[in-house]
């Protein structure tokens, strides 16, 4: 109830902080839906995108910056530190991130720091800096500071697995209001649904939002297996069990030679 | 060739990891051995994750030792009273293994368990190994004749009550050593993704006596069931087990075993101890280097299933 709540108030301070949009945008996505099969490496994407006047026709502005967020669908990680306690590390403390994303990506045309202050980009959560990452701590579920060590341990680490990256190179504009954005989809990527963020700057102001989505689904065998383990686990592994059988008794079978 | 994990969630060359079955296949036919202590630490280094990994590996030496216990069986050289005694505790030890794996990884402390037996159970197996063969290697040396020590020497486990008699291996000993094997081999196997026949074998042979003859194939079938049943558990309490990743496995492990039983035979019985033992020692040294050094990076993350 109580992270209801907080998402309510984070989605309404959003809402409130928006201004009156002057532009308009219109973004179409390479491939909306991405099949993990048993061949799947990762893939690609390009997000296309057009920057248009809004209702009041206004001119289009000369530069503007954008930033583009996906996110891929939450869970909870926990972060462990290890310490040396008689001669061996150890784990010795832990902190739990809750409803996570699994997958972030925080690509732009230039670093976000010049894009905006530090004061927009926190209301707006823009930059892995600024992104909400909630913890519990205690009772509680909140984002810490910026520079707390499980913060940025996390983060490092997410970004190692190629989880969590940020790039100010990943969008160009092609013409000053027509852009690409390259989005990279490690082949380490959990399914589910990646809302996409695109906001669109001009003069260190938001001046125009809109959101896209990709489906990543297991498809086939993969999913096959994977909802037999989690929801028929006897069979699966009585399953897996005669399969390592029936291969023993095949291969002394085939290689017999008494 | 790059293939995709559906439980372990990540794609693997679908060549290396059919290598590193053929190349652990290999030596668990020379040796006589499933070789899940040197698979699961394989496939730990290759970024499966430890508990995907121990549970996949179960089905794998379930494969390998299937093919050695049909061999066996052949031959006739399965105590099969000794084994369902060694099993009725082994089942029970399983069962007991794959709850502390649940409880211990629940607690982050699965990684270090995992270590710490490692270096313990090898470093001292596999000294025992090497001590053992370099002397009996030295006394043939000599022109002494290598003597087992067998019958006749009783010691105190044969003093025990509850006596049985299991006439195909020809001893006669109390039931209690034989249930604290099984429930100790049992244990361990699904605790650490080890199928057990590198400390099995010893333990008949010194605590129980049973002759060479059929303390391989008896430990196979132990190791089969065992191992079959660590499986069926693991995939029911923890949802790990990979059965693309161990399919593969098994295929390698299969053919690598047939060969390596080959290159077995033609090689003295106490220099394949000698290299055994080596083998272990190293692996044990290895984990207990991993446990000492600093680590690369003092944080890890793992996420939390279940919420």
């Amino acid at each position: 109830m109580m992270r209801r709540t907080l998402m309510l108030l984070v989605v309404l301070a959003a809402c409130a902080a928006e201004p009156a949009l002057a532009e308009r945008m219109v973004v179409s996505l390479s491939n909306n839906r991405v099949a993990v099969t048993s061949s799947f490496v990762g893939e690609n994407l390009v997000l296309f995108g057009v920057i248009e006047p809004g209702p009041d026709r206004a001119a289009l502005r000369s530069n503007y910056d954008l930033v583009v967020t996906m996110t891929g669908p939450p869970e909870t990680i926990r972060t462990r530190r290890k310490e040396r306690v008689l001669g061996i590390w150890v784990n010795i403390d832990w902190r739990e991130f809750v409803r996570v994303p699994s997958y972030l990506t925080i690509l732009s045309n230039r670093p976000v720091e010049e894009i905006a202050n530090a004061d927009v980009r926190r209301r707006l959560q823009v930059g892995l800096d600024y992104f909400l990452l909630t913890q519990r701590i205690g009772p509680d579920i909140a984002d810490t500071v910026r520079d707390d060590p499980y913060r940025v341990a996390f983060v490092r680490l997410q970004t190692f697995y190629g989880l969590y990256r940020q790039s100010s190179s990943a969008v160009t504009f092609l013409t000053p209001s027509v852009f690409r954005v390259a989005i990279p989809l490690p082949s380490n990527v959990p399914t589910g649904s990646y809302p996409i963020d695109v906001k669109l700057f001009s003069g260190g102001q938001m001046v125009a939002r809109t959101t896209s989505n990709l489906e990543v689904i297991k498809t086939g065998v993969e999913q096959y297996l994977v909802d037999a383990s989690r929801n028929y686990g006897l069979i699966y592994g009585a399953a897996t069990s005669m399969m390592a059988l029936l291969i023993g008794w095949f291969a002394s079978v085939v290689f017999r030679r008494d | 060739m790059q293939i995709y994990l559906p439980i372990a969630d990540m794609p693997v060359n679908i060549f290396l990891v059919l290598g590193m079955g053929l190349a652990v296949g290999f030596i668990s036919g020379m040796f006589g051995i499933g070789g899940g202590f040197l698979m699961t630490p394989l496939l730990i280094f290759i970024g499966i994750s430890p508990a995907v990994a121990v549970a996949s590996v179960a089905s794998h030496i379930a494969a390998s030792s299937c093919t050695g216990a049909i061999t066996y069986w052949r031959r006739r050289a399965i105590d099969v009273a000794l084994a369902m005694m060694l099993l009725s505790a082994g089942i029970i030890g399983t069962a007991f293994g794959v709850w502390l794996f649940t409880e211990l990884r629940a607690l982050d402390q699965l990684d270090l368990v995992i270590g710490l037996s490692y270096v313990t159970l090898l470093s001292i197996v596999g000294a025992l190994m090497i001590y053992e063969s370099v002397r009996a290697e030295l006394r043939a040396r000599k022109g002494m004749p290598a003597t087992l020590r067998r019958p006749g020497s009783h010691n105190w486990i044969h003093g025990l009550p509850l006596k049985m008699r299991f006439k195909r291996s020809k001893i006669y000993v109390s039931a209690i050593p034989v249930w604290a094997i099984g429930f100790v081999i049992g244990f361990i196997g699904a605790i650490l993704g080890i199928g057990g026949g590198f400390l099995l074998v010893p333990m008949l042979i010194y605590f129980l006596r049973v002759p060479t003859a059929t303390v391989i194939g008896t430990s196979m079938v132990l190791t089969l069931i065992t191992m079959a049943s660590a499986t069926v558990m693991h995939a029911v309490t923890n949802h790990l087990v990979d059965a693309i990743l161990a399919l593969i496995l098994m295929v390698g492990g299969v053919i690598g075993a047939q060969f390596g039983v080959r290159t077995g035979q033609k090689m003295r019985g106490e220099r394949l101890r000698l290299l055994l033992g080596l083998l272990v020692f190293a692996v044990g040294m290895r984990f207990a280097h991993q446990l000492v050094s600093v680590p690369d990076d003092l944080y890890s993350i793992r996420e939390v299933t279940g919420q």
